[in-house]
């Protein structure tokens, strides 16, 4: 199976990664060894089986709906590499 | 004293309970063997000074009940240290500090334990080699120009380099358990939901574990029941009692029944790898153990399926590194989306990028049938192969890498080649049971080689017996001369 480089340019904007024009190529042939190697999947039958959702033998807990955490609003604009006081700063967004 | 340095975690422990050495002074002594390992680059950032207050703190307030009394250890930086820069290998989070701990980390501290320092890893933990780091690449003590494995590679190297008397880090393919084989350490993957996952900067959530590095089997019993435990936190936390894995630790491993998987024995692999694992069945048997033939029909399958479930959790969990709440952002970029987009193209390197790619193709619309479902389904046939077995063997030996350790840029440019070094690796994690990699021996050009045990969920006690018992049968001895301090 073959990544082309429209390929690549389309999963790249998805993942808002923008990409040197000359590193296109050069990942679209990793990706497609990459994606051939993987190709051996389908030399298996799975009609019959039901895809994991969990490796667990344990179901989600529940807890009580309460208040545990909070107040710290301080604390998670510390890291923001562009801030005020009390909001995080983005370029414009609305004209 | 000679230099404590060279004892293991067990006997530190040992001395500083029967007080014939300080937290201060073992806590010196591997702040001057960090000071001296800098070649090796094990380290990204070192917490000196926090190691000696707490060091201090412990002697003049000795409580001799915990499990590391005044013990300093360094850990991946990929666990989130309250106050310490947190960079996960990549320049993404040069500079974030953050503000609370991870829970393993904060089970480690509150048995005594304190900070020495964060450990150079892969970035984002993607990596077999510690070659993608934004901080540059890991030497292996054993050897000049030769990688330490990875992702775990910082850890496995200042273990060995004795910088730190144990360590921690995470496995989401064999990060612990290759380092520690190409490192003649000893790494312990957990069961799945055995340790914690909360405040460790996630890569593959599903796959992830944390688990200890250490020296001795007896260091990692030691590490694990200080590290584990249920943590309300963690969804996928296994809520069970803690347990008493160093108490409970004995050679006698009559009776129990050793699977030996056929699938495991792969094209190409050197026939010293093959007379180790001839070595580790002899040594088992004649402990009273019995070794019996089994299969696991979908190893094969194993590595496809691994490429397409990590890469697709990789890429919606790194997906939150937009610029704007943490980490770095771009200066370039008229508006939003262009801010978002130069931020991880600059932020992030070149492998994780390839993974992230990987991963949004394989969940993108019209392809997530074909590839994520279609893995997903692979990885229950896998899960069903282990499900099998462990009906008739209580463990199952094989080799932990398909080569020693190999030469920095040797396969950098071949990701494939890089990938398939997990190949005994990545199963245990697609189906979350816990494995073990002993070092047994050394190949003809003097680097160690591992083992693996792999174990039934929740089965890490078993793991650690019959690990404990080639460990005494093997005759290992690690060879490092120091180079560095040359």
């Amino acid at each position: 199976m073959s990544i082309d480089k429209e390929n690549i340019i389309h999963t790249a904007k998805l993942a808002r990664i923008s990409l040197d024009e000359n590193k296109v190529e050069s990942l679209s042939k990793d990706l497609s060894n990459i994606f051939n190697f993987i190709e051996k999947l389908s030399k298996i039958n799975t009609d019959q089986v039901n895809p994991l959702t969990s490796i667990l033998d344990q179901s989600l807990r529940t807890r009580e709906d309460e208040v545990t955490d909070g107040g710290i609003r301080d604390k998670i604009l510390e890291n923001s590499p562009n801030k005020n006081e009390e909001f995080f700063i983005v370029p414009k967004v609305i004209e | 004293m000679s230099d404590i340095t060279n004892n293991s975690l067990t006997e530190i422990v040992d001395l500083i309970k029967n007080k014939e050495i300080k937290s201060e002074e073992v806590t010196n002594a591997y702040i001057h063997n960090v000071k001296k390992g800098k070649k090796l680059n094990s380290f990204i950032t070192e917490s000196f000074d926090n190691a000696l207050t707490n060091s201090k703190n412990f002697d003049a307030k000795p409580n001799y009940n915990l499990l590391l009394p005044g013990i300093p250890l360094a850990v991946k930086d990929l666990f989130c240290t309250n106050g310490v820069r947190t960079t996960a290998g990549s320049k993404m989070l040069e500079n974030f500090v953050p503000t609370y701990e991870s829970t393993v980390t904060s089970n480690l501290w509150s048995e005594g334990a304190f900070l020495l320092g964060k450990l150079n890893c892969d970035e984002y933990a993607m990596g077999s080699s510690n070659e993608t780091s934004f901080f540059g690449n890991v030497i292996n003590p054993v050897k000049e120009n030769t990688v330490p494995g990875g992702s775990s590679g910082g850890s496995a190297s200042a273990l060995a380099a004795d910088l730190t008397p144990a360590t921690i880090g995470t496995d989401t393919g064999g990060s612990i358990r290759q380092p520690a084989s190409f490192t003649g350490t000893v790494g312990l993957k957990p069961t799945y939901g055995l340790c914690s996952r909360w405040g460790i900067v996630a890569f593959a959530s599903s796959l992830d574990q944390a688990g200890p590095m250490t020296k001795t089997v007896s260091d990692c019993a030691l590490m694990l029941e200080a590290m584990a435990g249920f943590d309300p936190k963690d969804s996928t936390s296994i809520d069970r009692k803690k347990e008493n894995y160093s108490k409970k630790l004995t050679h006698n491993i009559k009776g129990l029944k050793i699977g030996i998987p056929k699938e495991y024995r792969v094209d190409g692999m050197p026939n010293e790898i093959e007379e180790l694992w001839e070595k580790g069945k002899k040594i088992l048997k004649e402990e009273g153990a019995e070794i019996i033939d089994i299969s696991l029909p979908h190893t094969e399958y194993a590595l496809p399926t691994y490429y397409i479930v990590a890469p697709a959790e990789a890429s919606s969990n790194l997906a939150r590194y937009d610029g704007v709440k943490y980490g770095f952002r771009s200066s370039k970029g008229s508006n939003l989306i262009e801010m978002y987009e130069n931020t991880r193209s600059e932020g992030f390197g070149d492998e994780v990028k390839r993974r992230i790619l990987i991963g949004t193709y394989v969940l993108s619309s019209g392809y997530y049938d074909a590839y994520y479902i279609k893995a997903q389904k692979v990885r229950k046939l896998i899960k069903s192969d282990f499900d099998n077995a462990f009906i008739n063997v209580d463990a199952i030996l094989t080799p932990s890498t398909p080569s020693s350790a190999f030469k920095i840029g040797e396969k950098k440019d071949d990701p494939i080649s890089m990938y398939l070094n997990d190949i005994f690796t990545v199963p245990t994690n697609l189906a979350g049971v816990p494995a073990i990699s002993v070092p047994i021996g050394h190949d003809k050009n003097n680097l160690p080689l591992g083992l693996q045990l792999i174990g039934k969920p929740l089965g890490e006690q078993t793991l650690l017996n019959l690990a404990l018992a080639m460990e005494s049968k093997s005759n290992f001895k690690q060879n490092i001369n120091k180079w560095w301090e040359k």
